[in-house]
């Protein structure tokens, strides 16, 4: 069967609801599958992987290391908006910085992050054969 | 390779609906859905926003979720098409695939 | 045509548990197949066999029930979830060592791969929830 492309769509902040961490769970065992994987992270969603992210004031496990992990799942096509990060006065900086060593390129580490534009996030939507949104 | 874009939230309350049309391509569908059909209705803060969506992109409404939040369907923009489930399903099965913006 | 439907809502607290439900019948009545259907976040709330709604209102639990005998639908709840509220099957119960269970008929209990494989499989894949 043709592998299809398989797109995990994250628009919630995390902590205020389940979505985050319950998404990063089944993108964890989709890497299981051998799909084609991409990940967005746009409106409230770039919270997700913001840095710095400290829950010792709410009893809740922080989950955000988890996302550092994902290039070890070899997921690392990880989309996110640049209008979105605008928007709540963020830039790149102000995100975890993700990565993976690319097996082609005698494991040299590279970001797994880019940065696209709206246009470019709906050209890459456009793409997937299958949506999950969170 | 047309999508179906399925909005469930109200425009005045969340960005869902603005986040979606932003990102649905020429071409595509969208299907208001629960508290998103109230976006259909014509003479709104959102409604210049959704007609200018509908030059290049097909949108519909479930008429049952319209009708619930007592909005009749003489109220809505021009050129939004209702539909039933039945129709509903014929949209999923006619776009090759579906995003919700939950 | 094939689908896979998630839902991730649960009953009466969200009006997308309802709209899936009935998708899910509108697409049986054209003849489509629903390869499977996967519950998860609190989604996993409609598959329990507690739940008494009034007598007037609808009652969701059951007609999935009912509706998963007379289509043979693969309805399926996903684990994690589940264990996290406390949705149970008999295996699962007596592996948790708890004196109940609380799954509703036609549902079954499994892990997060049935949604993947779900979605390699259909057709389609239509995601109901908030």
């Amino acid at each position: 069967m043709a592998i299809k492309k398989f797109m995990y769509v994250n628009r919630k902040a995390p902590y205020g609801t389940v979505y985050a961490l319950e998404s990063l769970e089944v993108v964890l065992i989709a890497a299981a599958f051998d799909q084609d994987v991409s990940l967005a992270f746009l409106d409230d969603g770039v919270y997700q992987i913001a840095k710095g992210q400290d829950t010792t004031g709410i009893g809740q496990k922080n989950f955000s290391a988890t996302y550092r992990a994902l290039g070890d799942y070899d997921i690392n096509k990880i989309f996110v908006e640049q209008e979105s990060l605008d928007a709540r006065g963020m830039t790149a900086d102000d995100l975890m910085p993700l990565v993976y060593e690319d097996e082609d390129d005698d494991w040299a580490e590279k970001p797994s992050i880019s940065i696209v534009s709206r246009t470019e996030m709906a050209a890459i939507m456009a793409k997937q054969d299958v949506t999950f949104s969170f | 390779m047309a999508m179906l874009h399925i909005v469930n939230k109200s425009p005045f309350e969340r960005v869902a609906f603005e986040s979606c049309l932003g990102h649905a391509s020429e071409g595509d569908s969208i299907l208001m859905i629960e508290d998103a059909t109230v976006g259909a209705v014509d003479g709104t803060v959102f409604s210049d926003l959704l007609k200018a969506a509908m030059a290049d992109k097909a949108v519909y409404v479930l008429g049952g979720d319209l009708a619930a939040r007592g909005m009749s369907e003489d109220r809505i923009i021009d050129g939004i098409k209702v539909v039933d489930y039945a129709g509903f399903v014929d949209l999923t099965a006619d776009n090759e695939k579906t995003q919700s913006w939950l | 045509m094939k689908y896979t439907v998630m839902i991730n809502e649960g009953p009466y607290q969200h009006q997308s548990a309802d709209t899936a439900l009935q998708f899910v019948r509108a697409a049986l009545a054209k003849g489509h197949e629903i390869y499977r259907v996967f519950f998860y976040h609190d989604g996993v709330n409609n598959g329990t066999c507690l739940s008494v709604p009034p007598s007037d209102d609808r009652q969701i639990q059951k007609e999935w029930s009912e509706l998963a005998k007379e289509h043979e639908l693969d309805l399926v709840i996903c684990i994690a979830a589940a264990q996290r509220r406390g949705i149970m099957d008999e295996s699962e119960a007596k592996r948790q060592g708890m004196d109940a269970h609380n799954i509703a008929d036609g549902f079954r209990i499994s892990g997060l791969g049935q949604l993947i494989e779900g979605g390699i499989q259909a057709d389609r894949t239509i995601v109901f929830g908030d």
